[in-house]
């Protein structure tokens, strides 16, 4: 990215403030933006605005939102549906292992780390991993909270708009707002630094839809396995002083 | 369906994806962050997104599989050439992949391509 790093907080106050701050913007815009997306589908697919709205708020994973709502408009059994959500939500559990041990040096914050983990999205946690090393480590959680909490604010908002508005807008309108994710995420994850995760991003940008033809459900699981292999031993194997750290 | 029936599916489904992120952290809660394992599954957790992100460009679900494959590469193509001409800037990336899919769209929504 273009913009100078800001300056690291002093006091969790300051984290909080600066984790808001850096979020309340782009962030806060495309997650507004997509949810919006999401908003029109879940009145679509028969969700009441009440459910909606805590879908993004408790789910708050959007492939699995949407997952349950395309599976719940085909009139999908239960145990499917779950399924199917649950699957497209896996990825929480690779991304919270390098998270939650930067999440230790805040003593209050460690107590409750099962409840902070609801907050992680990839907005935050990409913050987290990029800014988290270089901050003190009791302020990586206050930091990480208030990058949350305006992301997830913002989720929500987006979503009783786009429940709102469903309909009144146009067919290319919808599915721009909705293509407004992946690219997004594509060039934040272009603005990763360290060599390791680069090529570990280039070689699950290659697998994951080879992987996905294999097999829907296990495709991914096992992209990140094989790509996060090939981007960590690669690394390695270059050597050198432009390494992981 | 009733509707509280929704909501009880609605808290499957939080349920579901909960066990997820709390796995993680059971499981990280052993972790050291200066590791070699660490740092590997941090390699892993970035090959999983960058496959899920580029599996959705390709083979989307849903509305955006009502659009043409080119149209999605063409215009995230058009904001890399922008992301890294204006030094990584993710504003000049994304505003513009998003216009031009929407300029892509729209024409074709109008017959006009």
């Amino acid at each position: 990215m273009n913009n100078p790093e800001p300056d690291n907080p002093n006091t969790t106050k300051e984290a909080f403030v600066i984790g808001m701050g850096e979020a309340f913007g782009l962030p806060a815009l495309v997650l507004f933006a997509s949810m919006i997306g999401f908003g029109s589908m879940a009145l679509e697919s028969g969700f009441s605005i009440g459910v909606a709205i805590g879908s993004t708020i408790g789910i708050w994973g959007l492939p699995g939102q949407v997952a349950m709502a395309e599976s719940f408009a085909l009139g999908a059994p239960v145990i499917a549906i779950v399924l199917s959500v649950s699957m497209a939500n896996m990825r929480f559990l690779p991304m919270a292992l390098p998270m939650v041990p930067l999440l230790r040096g805040n003593k209050t914050g460690w107590k409750w780390r099962y409840l902070i983990i609801h907050f992680m999205s990839i907005n935050p946690w990409a913050a987290v991993l990029r800014r988290g090393p270089e901050m003190k480590p009791e302020l990586i959680t206050p930091y990480f909270l208030g990058f949350s909490i305006v992301c997830i604010s913002s989720g929500a908002l987006g979503t009783a708009t786009g429940f709102i508005v469903a309909g009144s807008l146009p067919f290319y309108i919808t599915v721009a707002l909705i293509f407004l994710n992946p690219v997004y995420f594509a060039y934040l994850f272009s603005g990763v630094r360290q060599r390791n995760c680069i090529l570990a991003l280039i070689a699950g940008a290659i697998l994951g839809p080879l992987f996905y033809l294999v097999s829907p459900e296990w495709g991914l699981p096992a992209c990140g396995l094989a790509a996060g292999s090939i981007g960590y031993g690669l690394d390695k194997m270059i050597g050198g002083r432009n390494g992981s750290d | 369906m009733v509707q509280i029936n929704l909501w009880g599916l609605l808290a499957l489904c939080i349920g579901a994806t909960y066990f997820w992120r709390a796995a993680g952290v059971f499981i990280a809660s052993k972790l050291d962050p200066g590791s070699d394992l660490f740092k590997w599954l941090a390699c892993v957790a970035y090959g999983m997104l960058a496959g899920l992100i580029s599996r959705i460009f390709i083979f989307p679900v849903g509305l955006l599989a009502e659009t043409p494959l080119i149209d999605r590469l063409v215009a995230l193509g058009l904001g890399y050439i922008l992301f890294f001409m204006m030094g990584r800037n993710l504003f000049a990336g994304t505003s513009v992949a998003v216009l031009v899919f929407l300029a892509l769209t729209t024409t074709r929504s109008y017959g006009l391509i």
